[in-house]
């Protein structure tokens, strides 16, 4: 294969949005930017087609040097980010063609910005290098900053200023993590840093909570979750989609590629810190949820219990818990997009987010409830959806884990359940009584064209979720092993490993004191 | 040949001034031209004629790849600056045929900074290029602000050159020589007495002036926004440049055997600049005063490399200098293109809705900015990466840390500008026409923003090679 698959997946956006600023006619703006991003989940494709689902390592591997100094551009995939390329991909054209008649004023820049946002997105999940994978996840603030500023609701600067600002502070200490670990290992290379990392315990526990203040935020986790449901209810339905779809993949993804295996021992020290984030993020925000006026909001709110099922996943780690996490990434990604699409139809027709607003919808749209009442069971988690597969096996693995953890989550499913299903009621069912509504049309072609594939995914992959699993379980099995030989050697060499450290850091003070 | 640069400059800028008497006002514009053409001449001889490694006068001049790096980049933006100049002069039939002649003195004494190998040759270096950039604060010489950023900068600038001499004298005293070499061996011999430690900080004061450096900064909001926009450029750039050179050497070359002793308190000027910079410039709106708050921040980010005291520690502030002037030009490209009716606006609230009423100088203007702010993929990102890579190195936890929340916080007022440029309502619109030179710098400018993530590689080799020469 000497096609740079996953370098052309990542940079086609770049080269699309070059296009459209070198149009001169910005009409032609939505058109390049379809046709981009499809060519690009085309190429995504390929990437799945060209993956080796029986191999564990770094595959599609691409090398290069960069900046010198064995910090260079270095692109892989594996079972567990390769999927994320595909859902990156995937979602991006329901994006374009959701924006198609919402976004109205400056439009070649908003799909520029959506455009640079997707090479930043997939290049985060194929980076294989820490300052790639920095330059990367921090790259993407800019354009969503633009995204929610420009085109979003009344309080769009305050939403995008916070959302801005509690990212990067997060992101900057695992900056300087970043830079320590350069200095201890002496690369910045992923995949060396999982073969043979072992850095020192304490080491480990500083690491580890610079590398947790970025992914905690990016999660989000209670109680760092605040600047999510400001920047989903400003932003405009496809900054949304794109929000709750990917951006808060990349803290779960993080977790899984780096504290897991580079900080094992830390890992197993905060552990309970983050079943203890986990279940308050389930129960308070799903309680938060029940409470809300707003759709989106409220939806923001199930996102951040959502998230929590699959922090709690990915830390039990378990076979069942970790893949259990990736799949209710994978899963949220689809389902809590759609819904914020789904919001987005109504919105456009009404102009307003408020549930209060609305009411017996049933009477005059049924095919919008049809694919809203999918999306709501899937988020509930109902057997069938895919939503189910994700909660389920997060559960079984903190189960396995400590029962304690997986009954607290559990609660979370009814209280799910409960504001999902309230919500559907206020909108879709009762009486058509409120005169704005007479007169509201059901889905139209486009609008149909959007959601009917997002159904088909929920519902097939709640059937049969094989698929993913054949990619993800092998990375999983490597990840798991190898993070339980990577604690083993720091249980065995803990005292040496302790001593040496201090006899090099006494040095190292002699050193400094002539 | 080790000082051909300098002899073209210095014989250059005669010419000109002889022309220009003769000639009157109306060669400006020549002289402009030529000014440009003698620093172009320059620049080639640093790069091809020079050798790597010499000296003149005994040691008090000294030619290496460290002092390259830096005068190529005086050089550029000096250059650069004039270009600034002649628009901004020419319009306003302001034009002189002094300013240039002034500029190639003052940049004469940059890169006798950036080449001195003595004290004695640091003070004149500084001098020469200090007492014309006096002149240049007060140019517009008609307008009040202007004379008065000039007379706030020649008090406070001949009270830390009194400072720095006096300790320059205690460094000589305690220490029996002047020549950075000689000192350095002293000081390895006999330790560091409390003298030498006054002299030290006397120097540091100085030196910190230069540049800006809290607690040392009050005169700059004074003199950026008073002086004329393409002066303000030059004070930004080429002379930050020059001055963060002389801190450098002056302080690795004679005292690497002080490090404890000097590190501790280039450390707390540098957080200090670090976090003053981000906070002051919360408040702003005057657009120079901004950038004067901003320079302030950025050279705490330069000396926390300079802290670091290692070749790694030379390499970031190298790079960061070398990111800093390419986008402080492009940023001041900007402010002069800020003009409404013919004049001059200065108002951050001038730019309200810019990226509708002119979107292309609006990306530009918000990218250079983003950039400042160290956002990756943009220059800006390389530029404190590298000098954080060498504070950790150095074991330098806590100032990187506090380093990176201040730029946490000056990204708070980048981020405003972006706001006020993108999701504002328009004010009037600028004057959209932007002269060709300005235009250049801007495409220049946003290139290498751009664009540094894709060529960073040679850059950074190079400034390896200039580091290393300093400290081997």
């Amino acid at each position: 294969m000497s096609l740079p698959l996953l370098s052309l997946v990542t940079f086609v956006p770049l080269v699309g949005a070059a296009l459209i600023l070198a149009m001169p006619r910005p009409d032609a703006a939505r058109w390049i930017a379809l046709g981009t991003t499809i060519v690009t989940f085309a190429l995504s494709l390929m990437v799945w087609a060209a993956f080796d689902p029986h191999n564990p390592g770094f595959q599609l591997v691409e090398k290069m040097d960069w900046l010198g100094g064995g910090i260079s551009y270095h692109m892989g995939v594996d079972g567990i980010s390769m999927l994320f390329v595909v859902l990156t991909a995937g979602l991006m054209p329901f994006c374009i063609a959701a924006s198609w008649d919402s976004i109205e004023t400056r439009v070649a820049e908003y799909m520029i910005a959506f455009l640079v946002l997707e090479t930043m997105m997939i290049g985060v999940f194929c980076a294989l290098d820490l300052v790639l994978f920095y330059v990367l996840f921090e790259g993407g603030l800019i354009p969503m900053f633009l995204i929610i500023g420009i085109w979003g609701g009344k309080r769009r600067v305050y939403a995008s200023f916070k959302f801005f600002l509690y990212t990067f502070v997060g992101s900057v200490l695992m900056l300087l993590a970043i830079m320590s670990m350069y200095w201890y290992a002496g690369t910045t290379d992923i995949a060396a840093l999982l073969t043979n990392p072992h850095f020192p315990p304490q080491m480990q526990t500083w690491l580890w909570l610079a590398f947790f203040a970025s992914f905690a935020v990016k999660m989000p986790m209670w109680p760092v979750h605040t600047w999510l449901p400001d920047a989903h209810v400003e932003a405009p339905t496809a900054g949304s989609v794109i929000l709750a779809g990917i951006l808060l993949k990349m803290g779960g993804y993080g977790f899984l590629r780096f504290s897991l295996p580079m900080f094992p021992s830390a890992t197993e020290m905060f552990a309970p810190l983050v079943f203890t984030m986990s279940i308050v993020a389930i129960i308070y925000t799903s309680l938060v949820a029940l409470a809300q006026e707003d759709m989106k909001k409220l939806i923001a709110y199930s996102s951040v219990a959502h998230m929590g099922f699959v922090t709690m996943g990915i830390f039990t780690l378990t076979h069942q818990g970790v893949e259990g996490g990736i799949f209710q990434m994978l899963s949220h990604g689809v389902v809590s997009g759609a819904l914020f699409l789904c919001v987005g139809v109504v919105y456009d027709r009404m102009h307003t987010r408020e549930i209060a607003a609305y009411g017996g919808l049933v009477n005059r749209m049924p095919l919008y409830a049809a694919c809203f009442m999918v999306f709501t069971l899937a988020n509930v988690g109902l057997p069938g959806t895919s939503g189910f597969i994700g909660e389920f096996l997060t559960m079984l693995g903190a189960f396995m884990h400590n029962s304690w953890i997986a009954i607290f989550a559990a609660t979370g499913v009814i209280l799910s359940a409960a504001y999902a299903l309230f919500l559907y009621r206020r909108i879709i069912f009762g009486a058509l009584v409120k005169p704005t509504l007479q007169t509201i049309q059901d889905l139209t072609a486009r609008e149909v064209a959007i959601l009917a594939p997002l159904v088909v995914i929920t519902i097939a992959l709640g059937f049969y979720p094989q698929p993913v699993f054949d990619v993800t379980t092998p990375s999983v099995a490597k990840l798991i092993t190898d993070n339980k030989a990577s604690l083993a050697f720091d249980h065995s060499n803990h005292g040496v490993l302790a001593q040496a450290a201090s006899g090099k850091l006494a040095a190292a003070e002699k050193g400094t004191g002539q | 040949m080790v000082l051909l640069p300098e002899l073209v400059l210095a014989v250059g800028a005669m010419a000109l001034l002889l022309i220009g008497a003769i000639g009157g006002e109306k060669t400006a514009p020549a002289i402009s031209f030529g000014a440009i053409a003698l620093f172009v001449m320059a620049g080639a001889e640093a790069i091809w004629a020079v050798p790597s490694h010499a000296s003149a006068f005994h040691g008090a001049f000294v030619a290496d790849d460290f002092a390259r790096f830096a005068k190529i980049l005086i050089l550029v933006g000096a250059a650069l600056c004039i270009l600034l100049a002649d628009e901004f002069f020419a319009p306003a039939a302001m034009a002189r045929f002094e300013l240039p002649v002034l500029m190639v003195l003052a940049t004469l004494g940059m890169l006798l900074m950036v080449s001195a190998g003595s004290f004695i040759a640091l003070y004149m270096g500084l001098e020469l290029q200090s007492l014309a950039l006096y002149v240049l604060a007060s140019f517009n010489r008609d307008h009040l602000r202007s004379t008065e950023a000039g007379l706030k900068y020649f008090v406070l600038g001949a009270l830390s050159s009194g400072m720095m001499l006096y300790g320059i004298s205690m460094i000589y005293g305690f220490t029996g020589s002047v020549e950075f070499s000689s000192v350095a061996t002293v000081v390895a011999q006999s330790g560091v007495g409390i003298g030498l430690i006054f002299g030290l900080v006397f120097l540091i004061s100085g030196l910190a002036f230069k540049v800006s450096a809290v607690p040392f900064h009050m005169w700059t909001p004074d003199v950026y926004e008073g002086a004329p926009t393409p002066i303000t450029a030059y004070f930004a750039t080429a002379a930050k440049v020059a001055a963060m050179a002389l801190f450098l050497r002056a302080i690795l070359i004679p005292f690497p055997h002080a490090l404890e002793q000097w590190r501790q308190v280039i450390v707390a000027i540098s957080v200090l600049s670090m976090a003053l910079g981000a906070i002051a410039a919360l408040g702003q709106k005057n657009i120079k005063r901004l950038m004067a708050y901003s320079s302030i921040g950025h050279m705490g980010y330069a000396l926390l490399g300079l802290a670091a005291g290692t070749a790694l520690g030379v390499r970031g502030v190298l790079i960061y200098m070398a990111i800093y002037v390419f986008t402080n030009l492009g940023v001041f490209a900007c402010i002069q293109a800020m003009r409404r009716g013919g004049k001059p606006v200065e108002a951050i609230s001038d730019l309200a809705g810019l990226a509708r009423n002119n979107p292309k100088l609006g990306l530009v203007f918000s990218m250079l900015f983003l950039s400042l702010a160290g956002l990756p993929p943009l220059a800006g990102f390389f530029a404190k990466f590298y000098v954080f890579l060498a504070a950790i190195q150095a074991g330098l936890i806590w100032p990187a840390i506090l380093g990176v929340l201040a730029s946490a916080i000056g990204l708070v007022y980048y981020l405003r500008l972006v706001k006020i440029m993108y999701f504002d309502e328009p004010a009037p619109a600028l004057d959209g026409d932007m002269a060709m030179g300005s235009r250049a710098i801007l495409i220049v400018s946003g290139a290498v923003a751009l664009l540094f993530i894709f060529a960073a590689s040679p850059v950074i080799t190079a400034a390896d090679v200039a580091a290393r020469s300093l400290i081997p």
